[in-house]
């Protein structure tokens, strides 16, 4: 299988004055199509190196290898078109737009992409509504759609430009058992059903026990790496 | 630019608001523009009229040492050509003389007319407050001061007395009010013949009077220069108005600067209201910039929705500005009226004036959000997804 990400020597510092280092010397590399997850403590780095691997976040030395592409001498623009269309980001506090409805918020990596929306696309989107159990709410503004809702909506827009790797910072971290349940299992169906490589950041043991691979982030170094 | 545009559109929309607010500060700086740019083009064009409407704007007199112009027909035709602005050309034969009225007596400027042709330019016709205009031998018209100070009646006769010591009789036939009290009481008008035949005059005139079309009043003095081209005769001078009343067209001027710098001040104060406003927007949606960043969109893009949400609110602000300005401008020609049912303050309204006010606005909107559509391109995502 081809790694469909790959971090080489990555290490982050913060601050100027006062210097922070985060991570230190990180080699890891996911191969296509796996179902990962990333565990810690708070503060051990691991969203640091989702961020990095998302290239939200720059690092201080190290090489990504993102899809067979090194972004190191990407522009601000070639890596917001590779964010666009290859990575899907679902996070914490699902971070979707309360001005626009779920349809509208799920639609908007594909209007990012092409300037405009088709009728396939709606299609299309409708559809993962329906993967997500949302069809009856999809015009509603987000903001009033519950917590469990919104991060569905959210897993929806991931997947709009058929992104080929998955990032999810603690996706269920503000939601109840039943609602982590339905959004671990959409994940599982999803990587099964069309091949998407997951990171998921969690701390939820039982969660990261059903992934394929467990890292373990301490201190800023890889701790553990249990492939099952 | 079209996702730019609908993201800027709801995000007005989202906060409707905020956005009424915007655009009601930046109609009331247009009306505001709209209303003083009106007043202070009406108040000019009004004094304008006023102290040049009914007289001639360019003078042609002679400077020879009897001051007469003779040949003047044929000056008249060369005027006429001159200049396609002019639009009235009128003869006057004027001489100083005496008059007297009963037991009372003083100095007058018997002014001698083509009365139909002076018509058109003083409107003597119209202002006549009693009796008709001078048509016979021996008929003058006097100003209706001079009735008043006098007790003079209509059919009257004064006795007018030349430098030359000639004694005429005249028939008081009319008498004008031409709102000037010092034309009032100084000028006797009658026919160019009988001024002509009382002062001896023969086939002369003393000068040719012009007026030029509405249009071309401040351009008197070029028409002027070509009128004199036109004439080539060293024996004569060719007066305007602007040369006459350096005072009145140093006033103007003093007028529309004071006019321009009022409608710059607001105009800053439009500029600075919107790009506070639209910074305060940038603050409050830096989140969605952020999420909208992480999704890969482009800072050009992210640019283009301030850019879109600074010429909607201009546009909008624009449109109801001068709404509220001609509102405000046709209520004060409507509502606030002298006894005479005339308007208080004439306002001039010029349409290119409120369009130009309306474009320069929706451009300076446009111009107050390149601060924030730059300082949005330059937010970095991961400040929003790490601080939440």
């Amino acid at each position: 299988m081809n790694n469909m990400i790959e971090l080489k020597g990555i290490n982050k510092i913060y601050g100027e004055d006062i210097k922070t280092q985060v991570l230190y010397d990180i080699n890891l590399s996911f191969e296509e199509g796996s179902f990962n997850s990333i565990i810690g403590q708070s503060g051990s780095g691991k969203s640091t190196i989702l961020n990095i691997m998302g290239t939200l976040d720059k690092t201080t030395s190290g090489e990504i290898i993102i899809d067979g592409k090194n972004v190191k001498n990407m522009s601000n623009n070639q890596l917001a078109a590779l964010r666009n269309s290859t990575i899907g980001f679902v996070f914490q506090f699902h971070y979707l737009l309360p001005e626009f409805t779920a349809l509208e918020n799920i639609l908007m990596p594909y209007e990012i992409k092409h300037g405009k929306v088709t009728k396939e696309i709606v299609k299309k989107a409708e559809d993962y509504l329906k993967l997500v159990g949302l069809e009856d709410v999809k015009n509603n503004l987000v903001t009033k759609l519950s917590g469990g809702q919104q991060q569905r909506t959210a897993i929806a827009r991931a997947l709009i430009n058929d992104p080929k790797l998955i990032l999810a910072d603690e996706p269920t971290g503000n939601l109840d058992s039943d609602s982590t349940e339905t959004i671990y299992e959409l994940l599982r169906n999803i990587n099964k059903e069309l091949g998407t490589t997951f990171v998921i950041i969690t701390h939820d043991k039982r969660i990261a026990e059903k992934t394929d691979r467990i890292i373990e982030i301490k201190d800023g170094r890889i701790n553990l790496d249990i492939i099952k | 630019m079209r996702l730019g545009y609908k993201i800027a559109k709801r995000f007005l929309k989202s906060n409707l608001g905020q956005t009424f607010l915007i655009i009601v500060g930046i109609a009331i700086g247009v009306s505001v523009q709209i209303f003083i740019g009106s007043l202070i083009q009406g108040l000019q064009l009004s004094l304008v009229e006023k102290t040049i409407g009914n007289s001639p704007q360019i003078t042609i007199t002679s400077i020879t040492d009897d001051k007469r112009i003779l040949d003047y027909d044929k000056m008249i035709t060369d005027i006429k050509t001159a200049d396609s602005n002019i639009e009235k050309v009128s003869i006057a034969n004027d001489n100083a003389a005496f008059l007297e009225y009963g037991s009372n007596s003083q100095s007058i400027l018997v002014r001698g007319f083509d009365i139909e042709q002076a018509d058109k330019i003083y409107n003597f016709i119209n202002r006549l407050k009693e009796g008709t205009y001078p048509k016979n031998e021996n008929e003058i018209m006097l100003g209706i001061d001079l009735k008043d100070e006098y007790g003079m009646k209509l059919n009257d006769t004064v006795k007018i007395t030349t430098t030359s010591q000639k004694i005429v009789n005249c028939k008081v036939v009319g008498f004008y009010d031409l709102n000037i009290s010092s034309i009032n009481k100084n000028w006797g008008i009658t026919t160019i013949e009988t001024s002509q035949n009382m002062f001896d005059t023969k086939n002369s005139i003393t000068s040719i009077e012009v007026q030029v079309n509405a249009n071309s009043t401040f351009i008197a003095d070029q028409i002027a220069v070509k009128i004199s081209q036109a004439l080539d005769n060293k024996t004569i001078k060719v007066d305007n108005w602007k040369a006459q009343n350096g005072q009145l067209l140093s006033g103007l001027q003093g007028q529309s600067i004071s006019s321009i710098m009022i409608q710059v001040f607001v105009l800053i104060s439009v500029v600075l209201g919107i790009a506070s406003v639209l910074a305060i927007t940038v603050m409050q949606k830096s989140r969605q910039i952020g999420i909208l960043k992480a999704m890969g969109i482009k800072n050009s893009s992210v640019s283009y929705i301030f850019l879109f949400e600074g010429l909607i609110l201009g546009f909008f602000g624009a449109v109801l500005g001068i709404a509220f300005g001609l509102g405000l401008s046709f209520a004060f020609t409507k509502f606030a009226l002298n006894t005479d049912g005339t308007p208080v303050i004439a306002l001039y309204i010029s349409y290119p004036f409120i369009f130009e006010s309306g474009l320069i606005a929706i451009a300076s909107s446009l111009a107050a959000a390149f601060i924030p559509a730059i300082r949005s391109s330059k937010l970095n995502p991961i400040d929003i997804i790490r601080n939440n």
